[in-house]
């Protein structure tokens, strides 16, 4: 797809950007299945490679299941390998996701997220990559297209980086991101390849003089050191996903943290809340100061790992947080993002109230005035001092 | 072809002191391919004894670069491989000239479960060899049956029970379908006759693209036999035509064995004790039918011989 820039500015829907991304990026090796709303980013970046305009080598393999199998075996051998699926494609997944991490292989995967079956749907929640949240990948959210475009390079930066050394999964919303036309900025080749830079493994199955074995069975005498240096690597790769978003900052103009804080500051409740709802949720606020209320938005991005005592610290001293999954754990107890960030605050010498609200399920659209609506909840909460429901669903 | 005593000078690229049972086929099938490949070799094995057997961490049998992933995807895995080796070579960042790709998988990983990963891998033409080991079950798992288990025979799903003598089904064809991929290589062995075995291994690792090598791997352990006989029972089951050998190569195919004397079935049957019941005098219909089926295969097979399929 050909791009042409305005005023270093180009209207791209969030899978063009993304597959743009890829292109610029280059990687050695592409296994993908399609699957909606993900597929375009395929078709997209198949067009490059059918132009010529990336080296990339793609196989077009006959399954998710093979898609990943395929990234895990091009990875261990030494190539640069990215994907794309989203939904029913990466529970096909599943296993291959957590051999990809145990294996440490740097894989980036563009997760475009959309509600699983049954009953099948094709549109947004987050049920697919909160269902791989334990798969030892590095996931990081984005409210917007340029977000997902700019966590592309921020993501295989991560990936690398030999103090990590574990796949990353960016995750944006179907059809209301993947299919949205927004004007983002483009990153400048050169400044691409500088940015991500060369991969160079310290090893890989390609290189014949040196043999490796990959995947090796364990038994109960060395497994969990295995595990235990994952989950250290995972510990690690907080710091290191900081100072990827610090550097695209310096050097791009936009700088992105662990999570994004709104209205923050002063605020006297909050809501918590992923992805593109968080701009809507935004819009929310923003109407509600108008009026004088102190509400604010905070919008995990990186949520593997869960940088649970930074966004404790973020929450200090609100009165009341709504914290909003678009999925249920089916747990009779809210939603992941919920548990984890309710969890978070139970350390903090004063705790806020705070409830869980599952909305949007199925694409389920998630609007200003459902916002309005729990901020309403929230302010309840303040006065009474009580929690009425601690989770529950709305946008019914 | 290289000969024996030449053969036996080739370093081993498979060591010993892996954990595959005494009398296991499978080590000597590896060898012999891995032999077979005249350059740098990189492999994946599915899920199985032989994965199982060569990796207890922190040792490895593997003198190759070598990987493991998962059961059912030893052919996505090695496209995955195969395909970085394109994708390097290009960018300069791999130099090395010619490289061969294996994929070892069992019956159950090949036949079953990963059935649609190999026919992908097929279909898209990787540069590639896929060998089964077919031994007949799930050895690993403690012998359960799969679609390459022979006919009637006792495993512990399939067991030869009060009312139900074993495997009811005939084992799945599983090299016609590959066939059916129009690979240009393709071909049944057995470690029993090396030279065959290495003449074909050394073909279709010469080939460009997907090619395949399904071959007898007796186990003692699930046909409960004598560890010292496993060649003897990879040789009967040739000579009896229960595992005919032959190639199909560019579309034709040639049966590049046949016995001057066909062996009756019951000759490979009796010392195996996954097929003792059919020996009780009220199964022996069983028996006949069960030879009746491999008369059958064998003259389908003989038909084709030489002809373009
Ligand atoms: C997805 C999945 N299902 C089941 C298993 C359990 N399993 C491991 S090996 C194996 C059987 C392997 O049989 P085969 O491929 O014939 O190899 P063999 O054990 O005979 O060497 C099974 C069922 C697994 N590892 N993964
Ligand atoms: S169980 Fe059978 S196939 Fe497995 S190692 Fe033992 S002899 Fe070989
Ligand atoms: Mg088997």
């Amino acid at each position: 797809m050909a791009i042409t820039m305005t005023k270093g500015q180009v209207g791209l829907t969030g899978n063009s950007a993304v597959a743009y991304a890829m292109k610029q990026i280059n990687p050695d090796v592409c296994a993908a299945y399609p699957i909606t709303p993900s597929t375009a980013i395929i078709e997209d970046f198949s067009g490059y490679v059918a132009d010529g305009a990336v080296e990339t080598e793609l196989i077009t393999v006959e399954s998710e299941h093979s898609a990943m199998s395929a990234c895990i075996g091009a990875s261990a051998a030494g190539a640069r390998v990215m994907t794309a699926t989203s939904s029913q494609g990466l529970a096909l997944m599943w296993e291959m996701l957590y051999i990809a991490s145990g294996m440490r292989l740097p894989i980036v995967l563009a997760n475009v997220n959309r509600a699983l079956s049954a009953p099948i749907n094709i549109h947004c929640d987050h049920s697919d990559s909160m269902g791989a949240r334990d798969a030892g990948w590095i996931q990081i959210y984005s409210e917007t297209v340029q977000e997902a475009y700019d966590n592309m390079f921020q993501a295989v930066r991560i990936a690398e980086n030999s103090n990590v050394l574990l796949p990353v999964m960016v995750c944006f919303d179907g059809f209301i991101t993947s299919h949205a036309i927004e004007n983002i900025s483009l990153v400048d080749d050169a400044e691409v390849k500088d940015f991500v830079g060369e991969y160079n493994p310290a090893t890989m199955l390609l290189n014949t003089d040196n043999p490796v074995t990959y995947g090796a069975m364990t038994l109960p005498d060395t497994y969990i050191e295995f595990k235990h240096q994952q989950s250290q690597a995972m510990s690690r790769s907080k710091d290191i996903a900081l100072e990827a978003g610090k550097e695209f900052g310096k050097r791009f103009g936009r700088e992105y943290g662990l999570f994004d804080s709104y209205r923050l500051e002063d605020a006297e409740v909050a809501i918590v809340i992923m992805n593109s709802a968080a701009g809507t949720t935004k819009v929310a606020v923003d109407e509600l100061r108008k009026q004088g209320k102190k509400v604010g938005v905070l919008r995990p991005r990186l949520f593997r790992p869960f940088p649970f005592r930074e966004i404790a610290n973020a929450l200090k001293g609100i009165k009341a947080i709504a914290i909003l999954d678009r999925v249920d754990s089916m747990n009779d107890f809210g939603g992941p993002l919920f548990n984890e960030v309710r969890s978070a605050l139970y350390d903090l010498e004063t705790r806020p109230k705070v409830f869980g609200r599952i909305y949007g399920l199925g694409g389920r659209d998630y609007k200003v005035k459902d916002a309005l609506g729990v901020f309403d909840e929230l302010y309840k909460v303040v006065e009474t001092g009580k929690i009425d429901t601690l989770t529950k669903y709305i946008t019914l | 072809m290289a000969t024996l005593k030449e053969l036996s000078k080739q370093d081993e690229l498979l060591s010993g002191g892996h954990r595959l049972c005494a009398g296991c086929g499978i080590p000597p099938i590896v060898r012999l391919v891995l032999r077979a490949a005249n350059a740098p070799v990189v492999a994946t094995t599915a899920t199985g004894c032989l994965e199982v057997g060569t990796t207890i961490y922190p040792y490895t049998a593997w003198r190759i670069p070598w990987i493991h992933s998962a059961f059912e995807n030893a052919a996505a895995t090695i496209s995955g491989v195969e395909t970085a080796y394109r994708a390097l070579k290009k960018r300069g960042k791999v130099t090395q000239e010619d490289m061969k790709f294996i994929a070892f998988g069992g019956d159950g990983g090949t036949y079953d479960i990963g059935l649609q990963a190999l026919s992908g891998a097929l279909e898209r033409g990787h540069d590639f060899l896929y060998v089964c080991y077919d031994n007949g079950a799930y050895m690993n798992t403690g012998i359960q049956r799969s679609s390459a288990t022979p006919f009637y025979s006792n495993t512990t799903t399939s067991p030869a029970g009060e009312v139900i003598q074993g495997k009811q089904e005939w084992r799945k064809d599983l090299t016609r379908i590959v066939v059916a991929h129009n690979v240009p290589y393709a071909a049944q062995a057995s470690p029993h006759n090396w030279s065959d075995l290495s003449k074909k291994a050394e073909k279709a690792l010469k080939t460009k693209g997907p090619t395949f090598l399904n071959v007898m791997s007796p186990c003692p352990l699930g046909w409960y036999t004598k560890s010292e006989d496993s060649i003897k029972w990879a040789k009967l089951s040739v000579d009896t035509c229960y595992w005919p050998l032959y190639e199909v190569e560019d579309g034709i195919l040639r049966v590049t064995y046949k016995p001057k004397e066909k062996k009756p079935l019951a000759d490979w049957l009796k010392p195996q004790g996954r097929f003792k019941h059919l020996f009780k005098p009220e199964n022996e219909h069983l028996l006949e039918k069960f030879q009746a089926r491999v008369d059958l295969e064998w003259q389908r097979l003989l038909d084709l011989d030489g002809k373009r399929l």
